[in-house]
């Protein structure tokens, strides 16, 4: 199985979209995708199916991307994993690009793994840095990935098949603009309601679950030393005085004290923002997988062995409860009001 | 119903230490486990057939040891269990571990019947790749459901199946008509204790193992030689170095960390 690697070119980025909004993680690929087209010498290109995507140009060329790909069709509307993949199948086999990026989002994952399988080429799950071997001949991408539970690192690469396929952990790249001008590349393809086997009967969605921790470049983060459910407003106090978010450690999820949209960590998000503070979290390899590429890392936690601290920038041994109240105390004194929070 | 598991069995990662001396990992003593959500895709694939009748085939891909959570299987419901066992299998990707497993699934479907609804996990622990179960699927062009939480309505007469799925913020509730792969989130269900009928079962009964004489396999599409992703390097990632204990003195140990974090907050445009 070996595909003829000349034929294929450009960097494509696949344009993941919710309610007419595209998700972050997208943009974060286009900015990382630039570097990469910039490397090999090609261009950056993005490319999204659904009922009404045209109307992402204007935002995709802010963000750098010189030519948008897409196909339009009411059958498109909702994502279902079997439409979405033929008619970017279709995309793809068009145009042949060199590398593909999709965000390892719930879809992301979902559809890139029968892409791959279509296609007959490799893709490398949940990539956490991406590089060029420029000592490779066909400028091969490297994907870096975690594997058991964030305590191996492996770099991957597809030498052979094209193109070169990776789902990217949302927040580990920063969206960057980079206004260009933007080619729009629209294609048809033709889809049977009727030969869809998968019909979808209800959607729940609430938009206050879903938080994009990666959004922000200060995060105030509690574990299980917070001790309760209503603690968790200690978090989003200082959060607020800071101008950042709130997250949580997965035991805090387990316990129900926050939604799962908040969870730092290997089963949770991965961020790694300007200040990470961890209140209360002990550290499990699982936790700092997602944190602790962080810049400043400050931790409060009452046992002075506990892990966090070998990855803290500053430690605190103390009680998180009552240590974050003086925080947001004294930052809340000196700190300008409404400082941004987005870390564009 | 006939219901198709496909399982993997997986050094236990949250057991999994690293030596930072040797820069390897430690996995002497680290017990093999079935694949955690795997189970959860084993007892839905069980409460169906004790629901609508039929029988629960299980497969796997590994070495020899791979054997016991196939019994497992067996023990938790399951009626007839399969291992891809064969050095030609060694080092396959996502892509290669599809075919294989599409080759046996021919194989169990040739012996017992044709498969109504293939499981499988939403991933596995060690590689996290979620990709397999999808890659089959595709391979045997069926409609795809992952992050399974709900199997909320099963209509054999009328060929479909409604399946409660996990999406980013929230859940959809699907309608796919059969056969499907769906893969499953520990949420899917509760796991139950064996029973001992079906423990003794398991004991009894034996894994029929696949390889290279006995299924249609090529061996020029499988192992590490036909994958298309290859492992360049592996490396245990860096430790961060330890930093600064900060002590309270005469100030607050809060003013401490102010004095520290100006020059950040300043460059933030938050000072």
């Amino acid at each position: 199985m070996s595909h003829n690697i000349s034929e294929y070119k450009d960097v494509w980025v696949f344009i993941e979209h919710d309610r007419g909004k595209i998700e972050h993680v997208s943009l974060e690929l286009l900015t990382k995708g630039c570097q990469l087209a910039k490397d090999i010498g090609c261009k950056i290109c993005a490319f999204s199916v659904g009922e009404n995507v045209e109307m992402f140009s204007e935002k995709l060329s802010e963000y750098g991307a010189e030519k948008f790909y897409f196909i339009e069709s009411p059958i498109l509307r909702e994502y279902r994993t079997e439409p979405y993949r033929d008619s970017l199948l279709y995309l793809i086999e068009k145009y042949k690009p060199e590398i593909i990026l999709i965000g390892a989002t719930t879809l992301g994952r979902d559809i890139a793994g029968t892409l791959a399988t279509k296609l007959d080429t490799g893709l490398t799950a949940d990539t956490t840095a991406l590089d060029i071997d420029f000592e490779s001949e066909t400028k091969n991408l490297l994907m870096t990935r975690p594997t058991f539970g964030g305590n191996l690192m492996a770099v991957i690469y597809c030498p052979d098949t094209r193109p070169q396929m990776s789902t990217v952990r949302p927040g580990v790249f920063q969206a960057i603009k980079n206004p260009v001008n933007i080619e729009k590349v629209r294609e048809e393809f033709e889809l049977f309601e009727d030969k869809i086997p998968k019909k979808i009967l209800e959607k729940v969605k609430s938009d206050s679950d879903k938080v994009n921790l990666g959004f922000y470049d200060v995060i105030v983060a509690g574990g299980r030393g917070i001790g309760k459910k209503e603690n968790i407003k200690l978090l989003a106090d200082l959060a607020d005085t800071l101008g950042g978010t709130w997250a949580v450690s997965r035991k805090v999820v387990q316990m129900g004290w926050a939604p799962y949209s908040r969870q730092v960590g290997q089963t949770g998000q991965t961020v790694h923002p300007k200040i990470y503070i961890a209140a209360g979290i002990s550290g499990a390899i699982q936790h700092l997988a997602g944190m602790k590429s962080s810049e400043i890392i400050i931790a409060i936690n009452r046992d002075p062995q506990a892990p966090i601290f070998d990855v803290a920038t500053y430690g605190i041994v103390g009680d998180a409860i009552e240590i974050l109240p003086q925080l947001t105390q004294i930052f809340g004194q000196r700190l300008k009001v409404g400082g941004s929070n987005e870390k564009e | 119903m006939h219901s198709l598991v496909l399982i993997k069995q997986v050094p236990d990662a949250a057991q999994v230490r690293v030596d930072y001396h040797t820069g390897t990992l430690i996995r002497e003593g680290v017990p093999a486990i079935i694949n955690p959500y795997d189970t959860h895709a084993i007892e839905a694939a069980v409460q169906i057939k004790d629901k609508f009748g039929g029988i629960v085939s299980v497969l796997s891909m590994g070495p020899p040891m791979a054997e016991d959570a196939l019994k497992k299987a067996l023990s938790m419901g399951a009626d007839k269990a399969y291992l891809l066992c064969d050095k030609v299998f060694a080092g396959s990707d996502t892509w290669a571990t599809s075919y294989a497993l599409w080759v046996g699934a021919q194989k169990i479907i040739q012996e017992n019947g044709p498969v109504d609804i293939f499981w499988a996990g939403k991933q596995a622990i060690d590689g996290d790749t979620a990709q397999t179960g999808p890659g089959l699927a595709t391979r045997l062009d069926i409609p795809l459901v992952t992050c399974a939480i709900k199997i909320v309505e099963l209509n054999p007469e009328n060929g479909y199946i409604v399946v409660q799925r996990l999406i980013e913020g929230g859940s959809e509730t699907l309608q796919v008509s059969l056969p499907c792969m769906i893969t499953a989130e520990k949420e899917l269900n509760a796991l139950r204790f064996s029973p001992l009928p079906d423990l003794i079962k398991a004991v009894k009964s034996s894994v029929q193992l696949l390889n290279s004489t006995n299924t249609t396999i090529d061996p020029t599409q499988c192992g590490l030689k036909s994958s298309p992703t290859k492992v360049k390097r592996v490396f245990i990632p860096s430790k961060r170095e330890r930093g600064e204990m900060l002590e309270s003195g005469n100030k607050g140990i809060t003013d401490v960390l102010f004095e520290r974090l100006e020059p950040v907050l300043k460059q933030m445009g938050r000072l």
